[in-house]
């Protein structure tokens, strides 16, 4: 099907653009395959709005009369208003943007069509691989190896072709080890500790199920990680009732009896629909100002967002006293391991590694973490707080990563190498992109569908500059050391570039950021004259 | 010295709020002015030093088997919690200290002993150094409309209002005392604030004794005389702080509000803003929620909420941006709430700051509360406790317009020539005694006690320390800086103070200060650019004299790397955190308190400034007289990032 046949009016004249900040304008709307396009025709002006239809997350349509109204929510949570002369016209256009807001068909989607002239589809694609990854780390290679037991995605779908697992366990254990996790995502290494040859695993829930099943060669696994140790630590995101519960739908956890070097801890985290809930309604309390203040602090309190970054960050303190400060090796898992797993992993490796704190760092700490770790970005960003569609697999918990590394960024001011710009791009391009990275669920999909071929990258995008002098935070002062987060609620604050980004109060906020980089390159100016 | 029972307690344990395996062990001196604990360890001589004026409670729990417990909060919102071993000699703590922090006299506050060492003439040059006839003559004034008037010279039209007030030219001195019968205690309609540029005035005073029924020609006639002076506006607001209800039960009183009909073209208006006792209980809410040892998100939101504390901080800066937006539009207004000295302190200071550029530099701050606080009658003296008193006249009136003037500085963050710290350290000497600015109810008061004689003024020691409260991102000439400013009062804009309120809780403190770091190059750049001039002036006049010289092409810069060593050290502060809810705490960087005199750094142990007075036992006289110029001194880094035990074992 070609995109014009959703297309019945391409353009409109006449029409008048409400967008905050902006006073009303009135110009020429224009639909096509991927955008929705405003050009202005006041006088003197030429403002050209772009919006990737992608980026719209629900409209609403009124046609009181002969004219119609269509707001349009967008997923970065700009709310626009188009009013549009002609009832059928307002109509087509609000049907338009209903159908190609939402393609499903992800070799439709604009990433395929995005062909700048300044960019060769033949460049790199990504920041990192396993194989560069374990390279990069020689102190590893005594008692790692590449593994490429999953070269056709056979083994676990959501896993990339290659994987670092202990030397001494073979492809063909790996094999029974997948079969007892669920979605055969196998304990596989994701950080190694420099100070102290520590390490952090993650994995999906043991597949146990009522009946206690074992498999002694996941406790083989397990074992040989901490040969030299006399203990481990499993940090389980869930409940210790949930994971009793877990087991009467096949899960479960890792025994006492059957895996008695590790210490088990439960960190009860949030996820799924739940989050996607608490998104929406925090996103709904920051929308209306008309609230009083008794009654805002009820909806922020309500919404539970800000429990669940003091949650994700101190899971994360936790997994890091584990390992930094205690010396213990650590395993991490939930359910399916795709989501709150990586979610704490990431934030463990932000607190204790350095090279992790660098914008490049940063970039392909993501990638590994989230894009090779098979984090189904497609199903979890499919809509976001606006959307009236029913729930599926919707859940940021992404936006949640990037909001406690913005924690982390308060905190540590100095201590970051890129800066909230970078994390509200990323927050705006994992829900609709002119680049392929945040397409699909995981590696095997974006194999299938030839993403690294037929798409550009966006973390090579954000490194080339001036890009990168705008993501990159002025301030940073490379720091060898931890730097663990404070997670007492006084600490911790709504992420207001984020929720509040399309009022006054964030540019206010911009114009301090930008102050601050330019008395640093007048400081360089100087220093270096 | 007669109220001090022990002058010395030893084997005393400080405990750590939040992880009671930071406690210390020390021993505990009285003095005249101060309790001082002094860490007994080897190595690391610490003391923590507190003022007896800023000693809010002492709260003397049940003896347990490691001693007998006692519970100091601060005005400052420090909290100190002691163990001392016999119970006796608690109880004898408890006393001198509940004796020792409320003071009877005036004569007994710090104020009175405090003698830095500052010469008598400066003394009194530093008194001079904010002067409110100046700030009057930068409004323009006087001028044909308005007029200083001497009619209050001796205090007998209004005792609480300050000898001299300008009003409108028109208004003769029978309609300002006609006026003033008419106002509760005297205080008639007089000017805080005029704008030169379109006329427009704020003037305050206390509310009417109108009653049901009851008029007065010559109020009438007052605000007939302020809507006058301004002559581009035919009407005027008269803003009631107070909320409607409180407002007509006042009427009962035979006090009350303006009646429209009875005032030409006044437009009126109720703001909403509670009373001090709603105030009180309030913050002591808020109070109770940051003393929580481990609350959830939820716990400290819930708290939050339900003390009411943000909303009575937006009603307060909504007022003031009522005010300012009708000044900016060319309109009068004139407000007031019962007695005038409070909310409408409040909310005239908020409205000079949105509206006048100055009231955001350093001095125009200082101006500000001299002018809208200290001269005006705000009860310094009632409100902050000085004296023991009524507690019903406590209110922490003063700290909410301290607090809409931070909220501000959030929203504009390079707006403000001065910085949180400022704020923060005025609060802290409002309440501390030690200058003679915030002491007595009124002027008169203060005439009496001779505060001006015999006691320092805070202004000019401000003034002398400046570099810490500047604010590195302030522009004079930033778009944020020019003219009126636009606050949104959305509610999403209130945030909690944790610089404040938490403020000795360091662990919840950000660990690295982009403020201090901007400062750093800020400086050195200015150095670098100064020195750059001079070396081209030299290199011009070089040539002049006989062309290049390598020498000067060479001339190296003094590339300090201050800004850079400075983002490592404040790193050095990380230590692990209490990730595991209620189940066992632990954070570190144990806050000393505030007004420490002694840094925690061992490497400044040897300051002179210390070893002088520093034998606690006997140095007592010395000790009064030394100043808590270091309050911040316990900024210092934890040189031990990594000694807290494993906070998840229990989990």
């Amino acid at each position: 099907m070609e995109f014009s046949d959703h297309i019945k009016t391409a353009n409109v004249e006449d029409v008048v653009l409400r967008q905050p900040l902006h006073p009303p304008s009135r110009g020429t709307l224009c639909i096509t395959g991927h955008h929705l396009l405003f050009s202005d025709r006041e006088e003197g002006s030429s403002r050209q709005i772009l919006l990737l239809l992608r980026n719209i997350d629900a409209i609403e349509k009124r046609t009181p009369g002969s004219s119609g109204t269509i707001t349009i929510k967008c997923k970065d949570l700009r709310v626009l208003q188009l009013d549009i002369p002609g009832m059928e016209q307002c109509l087509n256009i609000a049907h338009s943007i209903e159908t190609l807001s939402c393609l499903d068909n992800v070799s439709e989607m604009y990433p395929f069509f995005y062909r700048p002239n300044d960019l060769s589809l033949r460049e790199q694609w990504g920041l990192s691989t396993p194989e560069k990854h374990y390279t990069q780390i020689k102190e590893l290679h005594k008692k790692w190896r590449l593994s490429s037991v999953n070269k056709t995605y056979s083994v676990c779908p959501s896993y990339p072709p290659v994987v670092i697992v202990p030397n001494s366990i073979d492809d063909e254990t790996l094999k029974k080890v997948a079969k007892f996790r669920q979605g055969g995502r196998f304990p596989v290494l994701c950080y190694y500790h420099r100070k102290n040859g520590m390490v952090i695993m993650r994995s999906s829930q043991p597949l146990t199920g009522a009946n206690k099943k074992r498999c002694k060669e996941d406790e083989l696994l397990l074992q040989v990680v901490i040969e030299d140790s006399d203990k481990g630590f499993i940090i389980d995101t869930r409940s210790s009732q949930q994971v009793q519960q877990a087991r009467m739908t096949g899960g479960g956890f890792e025994s006492k009896s059957c895996y008695s070097r590790w210490k088990r801890l439960h960190k009860q985290m949030e996820r799924g629909k739940a989050l996607q809930e608490s998104l929406i309604k925090l996103v709904e309390a920051c929308g209306d100002e008309s609230h009083n203040v008794d009654r805002w602090l009820s909806k922020l309190e309500n919404s539970k967002w800000l429990s669940h970054v003091q949650t994700a960050l101190s899971a994360a303190g936790l997994l890091v006293e584990c390992v930094e400060r205690d010396g213990h090796s650590a395993l991490v898992h939930g359910y399916e391991g795709t989501d709150c797993t990586l979610l704490i992993c990431t934030l463990a490796q932000l607190i204790m590694d350095p090279t992790c704190r660098t914008l490049e760092g940063f970039l392909a700490l993501l990638d590994r973490e989230w894009l090779q770790a098979g984090h189904p970005f497609q199903q979890r960003c499919a809509h976001s707080a606006y959307s009236h569609a029913r729930l599926q697999q919707e859940s940021p918990i992404f936006l949640l990563l990037l909001d406690c590394v913005w924690q982390l960024w308060r905190q540590f001011p100095l201590a970051l190498g890129f800066s909230e710009a970078l994390l509200l791009r990323l927050a705006n391009e994992v829900y609709a992109s002119d680049y392929g990275t945040f397409l699909c669920n995981n590696d095997q999909e974006r194999c299938a569908l030839e993403v690294k071929d037929r798409t550009h990258c966006l973390f090579q995008a954000l490194l080339r500059l001036p890009e990168r002098d705008y993501y990159s935070n002025p301030l940073y002062e490379p720091n060898e050391l931890a730097i663990w987060p404070s997670v007492h609620p006084q600490s911790l604050q709504l992420w207001r570039g984020f929720f509040l980004r399309w009022t006054q109060q964030a540019r206010h906020l911009e114009a301090v950021q930008e102050e601050i980089r330019s008395m640093v390159i007048e400081w360089h100016r100087v220093t270096q004259r | 010295m007669e109220h001090i029972r022990l002058p010395k307690v030893e084997n005393v344990r400080l405990l750590d709020r939040v992880s009671p395996r930071r406690s210390r062990v020390g021993t505990l001196y009285l003095t005249a002015t101060h309790s001082i604990f002094v860490e007994s360890e080897a190595g690391g001589r610490s003391e923590t030093w507190v003022l007896h004026s800023l000693v809010c409670s002492v709260d003397k729990q049940a003896a347990s088997a490691s001693g007998c417990p006692l519970l100091i909060r601060c005005k400052n919102f420090q909290i100190l919690h002691f163990s001392i071993p016999r119970e006796q000699d608690c109880q004898d703590v408890h006393l001198s200290l509940q004796r020792l922090s409320q003071p009877q006299r005036y004569e007994e506050l710090y104020c009175f002993s405090y003698k830095p060492n500052v010469d008598e003439e400066e003394r009194r040059r530093d008194w001079a150094f904010v002067d409110l006839k100046a700030d009057f003559s930068r409004m323009g004034l006087p001028n044909a409309q308005w007029k200083l008037s001497p009619v209050n010279q001796q205090y007998k039209v209004s005792d609480t209002y300050p000898a001299e007030l300008f009003v409108p030219d028109s208004a003769a001195p029978p309609v300002l005392v006609g006026s003033s019968k008419f106002r509760s205690r005297g205080r008639f309609p007089a000017l805080s604030y005029y704008s030169k540029e379109n006329h427009a005035a704020i003037c305050r005073s206390s509310q009417p004794l109108s009653g049901f029924s009851a008029r007065c020609l010559e109020d009438e006639q007052m605000l007939e005389a302020i809507l006058r002076s301004n002559p581009r506006s035919d009407f005027m607001y008269v803003v009631d702080t107070r909320p409607k209800l409180n407002a007509i039960a006042n009427r009962a009183a035979g006090k009350g509000y303006e009646n429209e009909d009875n005032y030409s073209n006044i437009k009126f208006q109720f703001m909403g803003i509670e009373n001090i006792h709603v105030m009180r209980n309030s913050q002591q809410k808020m109070l109770e929620v940051c003393e929580l040892r481990s609350p959830s998100m939820s716990d400290f939101l819930e708290g939050l909420e339900s003390s009411g504390w943000l909303k009575h901080i937006k009603a307060v800066l909504d007022t003031g941006v009522f005010i300012a937006k009708a000044v900016a539009e060319g309109i009068s207004v004139l407000v007031h709430c019962s007695d005038g000295w409070d909310r409408t302190a409040q909310v005239c200071s908020v409205a000079c700051v949105l509206l006048d550029p100055y009231y955001r530099t350093l001095k125009g701050l200082m101006v500000l509360i001299e002018k809208d606080w200290v001269s005006f009658g705000h009860k310094f003296t009632q409100r902050c406790n000085h004296l023991a008193g009524d507690p019903k006249e406590v209110s922490p009136i003063v700290d909410q317009f301290l607090e809409c003037v931070w909220q501000l500085m959030e929203q504009f963050p390079c707006a403000f020539e001065y910085n949180e710290n400022l704020l923060i350290t005025v609060h802290s000497h409002i309440y501390s005694c030690q200058f003679g600015n915030f002491i007595g109810n009124n002027q008169r008061e203060r005439r009496e006690l001779r505060v001006h004689e015999k006691t320092h003024s805070l202004w000019s020691y401000l003034w002398t320390n400046r570099a810490e409260f500047i604010n590195p991102l302030y522009r004079q000439n930033h778009s944020q800086s020019q003219g009126l400013l636009r606050p949104s009062t959305a509610p999403y804009c209130f945030k909690f103070w944790r610089g404040l309120y938490n403020r000795f809780d360091r662990g919840m403190h950000p660990r690295q200060s982009v403020e201090d770091y901007l400062r750093v190059i800020r400086e050195e750049t200015q150095q670098l650019e100064e020195q750059l001039d001079s070396h081209k002036q030299k290199i011009a006049e070089l040539k002049q004299e006989q062309g290049w010289s390598d020498a000067h092409r060479a001339a190296a810069f003094d590339q300090s790397s201050t800004a850079r060593a400075l983002g490592k050290n404040l790193a050095l502060a990380n230590t692990p955190q209490d990730y595991t809810g209620s189940l066992l705490a632990s954070t570190p960087g144990a806050a000393d308190g505030p007004l420490v005199l002694a840094p925690q750094d061992p490497d400044q142990t040897a300051d002179p400034n210390l070893s002088n007075g520093s034998d606690p036992e006997s140095g007592i006289a010395d000790v009064s007289c030394r100043s808590p110029l270091s309050e911040d001194s316990a900024r210092d880094p934890d040189p031990d990032p990594d000694s807290d035990e494993a906070a998840y074992s229990a989990a």
